[in-house]
């Protein structure tokens, strides 16, 4: 094992993939020259050549469609959008082109694309530029959604998501490519679609993903003190979604919080909650509870910001409550 | 400066023949039958829509066909070709199976996408038919994907992306163009420009209403040709699409021509949007005719010839009608086939 940031395990991850498969290559805003907005590609450039790490102008819809068509006929694409928020000019291209050209077409085309970048809030961005849109995403069928919490899951994943023959929405987290965390050393990959129990713990579940897992594990942390054993479960993929992970930890405990950053309306949380009451409701000893951002576009004075965001106080809270205490 | 093309500007269209262009008299009957076929397919398929065999949106290329039937000859079986969704004549053009059209249309599992596309979005993998896509322009970069993957794969295929002139007001038009023009992408972008979107006239959407020259922007090689004339549009294609494979450089083409039936079949052929005299004084230039007696004046098909292909086409319709008809539906499991590999 060794200890490596966010940001160096998918760079490990895409620059093994490249090393592996010529077809693979790397486009984006700012991705060669400047080594990267938030510096995941630092070295590409300098490694794998202009042909292969290239700059694109400021044109969301036209690169990631640009990678579609080349996906199409068997280059693989990874896309870096500079954040998800802009990526948003891109959603026609993913929705619309990569998520329905293999069913539109009978099967004939597969478009083995990833588009990855930095999803959610950060410090003190505002409104457009702290927005996390996994449950849009996965919406569509058609399309694949990860968002990993940690430098292995991330590395495991890019990599299964570069080989992987379906368009891949890869979320990641601009607070966390700093985060640090042992990875295996030598080659490995994640599984797309398999979970991962974070924390055990048997009286209580909470459901996290991306950066809400360190969230979650803090707030485990100090319940721990006060005597409950938090399970901590992380997805790790929004679509496929590991429902036997989550059914199986649930049926255990009994008790369930979810936790994401996103908007409540119509969230990640509620699919995966729908899917609880459904399959398990007989398991339930409490209402599942929800924390969420708060249901406006995020402010940028720091005492809101700080209010908008999922918290370890509110999620000591939820725990609480379905433990009716 | 971007290269300048010999149709570049309208006054120096030279009208090259087919003499000069090499092409030879079976070439030119082809064009021809493939014309008429798109033609006879078609009104065939609005009566089968009448008879709610067809389902959804259904746009017909009537008027158009030159454009697709010219541009598509000047291509070779390796360079790729998008479509939008009025793309029944481009799939015909290359020589797609018209039963394999006709059934999809039908919504049969023999159809060329199995069913599961329709009208509008006909593909074909082995013949880098790339499909044809319902949303205004959305296709567009796609076409400067291919052309990518060609120049980074080292193949000299080329790529053509037809789509309508209300697509050159979408931002995926700009941008694909901009990046077609920075990183010089094998790609010839055909704008058929049947003079409305929808029922919109271009005077009514367009500050500029070349729509050429929208290239300009990008330093682009462009020009317009006359889409009612199938040698015309052979030619500029085919100088457009040499071009982009010597010296991997893109080209925006516009192609003037007129559509005869309503945008979709659900829509009027006329109506608040333009009169019944205009449409018939824009019939007087249909390219089949035109073509019919061109071939016919310089002694390359008789009278007799084009009576015959006419009902040899009459039978390949009816054999598509009967095979989709006959065709069997989707299986019921094939609805969650193909959403992922």
């Amino acid at each position: 094992m060794t200890m490596i940031a966010f940001r160096e395990a998918l760079n490990q991850a895409m620059s093994e993939e490249m090393e592996r498969d010529s077809n693979v290559f790397i486009m984006g805003e700012e991705v060669a020259q400047y080594q990267g907005a938030y510096k995941v590609s630092q070295g590409m450039l300098q490694k794998f050549g202009e042909k292969r790490v290239i700059d694109t102008p400021i044109t969301e819809a036209g690169f990631a469609g640009l990678g579609i068509g080349a996906a199409m006929i068997g280059l693989r694409p990874i896309v870096e959008m500079m954040t998800w928020n802009f990526a948003i000019l891109a959603f026609d291209q993913l929705f619309n082109n990569a998520a329905k050209i293999r069913y539109m077409s009978g099967g004939q085309f597969k478009v083995p694309i990833v588009v990855r970048g930095p999803s959610g809030a950060a410090h003190a961005l505002g409104a457009q530029h702290s927005q996390s849109f996994e449950s849009m995403l996965a919406h569509i069928p058609g399309l694949i959604v990860i968002a990993p919490s940690t430098p292995a899951d991330g590395k495991g994943l890019l990599k299964s998501a570069i080989r992987d023959d379906n368009p891949v929405m890869f979320m990641e987290s601009e607070m966390m490519y700093g985060q640090k965390g042992e990875v295996p050393d030598g080659e490995y990959v994640t599984p797309i679609g398999v979970g991962d129990v974070k924390r055990e713990g048997k009286d209580v579940t909470i459901i996290a993903w991306s950066k809400m897992i360190h969230v979650a594990l803090a707030a485990a942390e100090q319940l721990a003190n006060e005597g409950v054993e938090t399970e901590v479960i992380d997805p790790r993929t929004i679509r496929p979604l590991d429902e036997t992970m989550i059914l199986d930890s649930v049926k255990k405990t009994n008790r369930c919080v979810i936790v994401e950053e996103a908007w409540p309306f119509a969230s990640t949380g509620k699919e995966i909650a729908s899917r609880i009451y459904t399959k398990a409701f007989d398991f339930l000893d409490a209402p599942i509870e929800h924390v969420n951002g708060a249901d406006v576009p995020m402010p940028y004075a720091h005492n809101l910001e700080k209010l908008m965001l999922p918290s370890i106080p509110r999620v000591v809270d939820a725990v609480k409550k379905v433990l009716y205490r | 400066m971007a290269t300048v093309l010999s149709m570049k500007e309208p006054k120096e269209i030279k009208k090259l023949r087919w003499k000069d262009l090499g092409l030879s008299h079976s070439q030119l009957v082809d064009f021809y039958k493939r014309m008429l076929l798109i033609r006879r397919f078609e009104e065939r398929a609005a009566q089968e829509y009448g008879k709610s065999k067809i389902g959804g949106f259904c746009h017909l290329y009537i008027g158009q066909e030159a454009v697709g039937v010219g541009a598509i000859e000047a291509l070779r079986d390796d360079d790729y070709i998008f479509s939008a969704y009025r793309d029944h004549g481009h799939a015909l053009a290359r020589g797609m199976d018209p039963k394999s059209i006709m059934a999809e249309l039908f919504g049969k599992f023999t159809g060329c996408s199995k069913g599961m596309g329709g009208s509008m979005h006909m593909f074909d993998v082995t013949r880098n038919f790339m499909g044809g896509y319902g949303i205004v322009g959305g296709h567009i970069p796609l076409a400067a994907g291919t052309a990518f993957g060609s120049k980074y794969l080292g193949k000299d295929s080329v790529t053509v992306c037809f789509f309508g002139e209300a697509a050159a007001n979408q931002g995926v038009f700009h941008e694909t163009l901009n990046l077609a023009a920075l990183w010089k992408l094998p790609v010839v972008f055909i704008c058929e420009n049947n003079r409305y979107g929808m029922g919109t006239a271009v005077e009514r959407a367009h500050a500029v209403w070349d729509i050429y020259q929208k290239a300009s922007a990008y330093d682009m090689a462009r020009g317009w040709f006359d889409g009612m004339d199938v040698i015309e549009s052979y030619r500029a294609v085919k100088e457009a699409v040499d071009h982009a494979r010597k010296s991997n450089e893109p080209t925006l083409l516009e192609a003037r021509t007129y559509r005869f039936r309503g945008h979709s079949m659900s829509d009027p052929i006329h109506g608040h949007y333009r009169t019944k005299e205009e449409v018939e004084e824009q019939k007087k230039s249909d390219p089949i005719p035109r073509f019919a007696e061109e071939l016919l004046h310089a002694g390359i098909v008789t009278q007799a010839a084009i009576d015959e292909m006419e009902a040899e086409i009459k039978d390949v319709v009816n054999e598509a009608v009967d095979f989709a008809d006959r065709s069997p539906e989707p299986p019921p499991e094939f609805l969650y086939e193909n959403v992922y590999v």
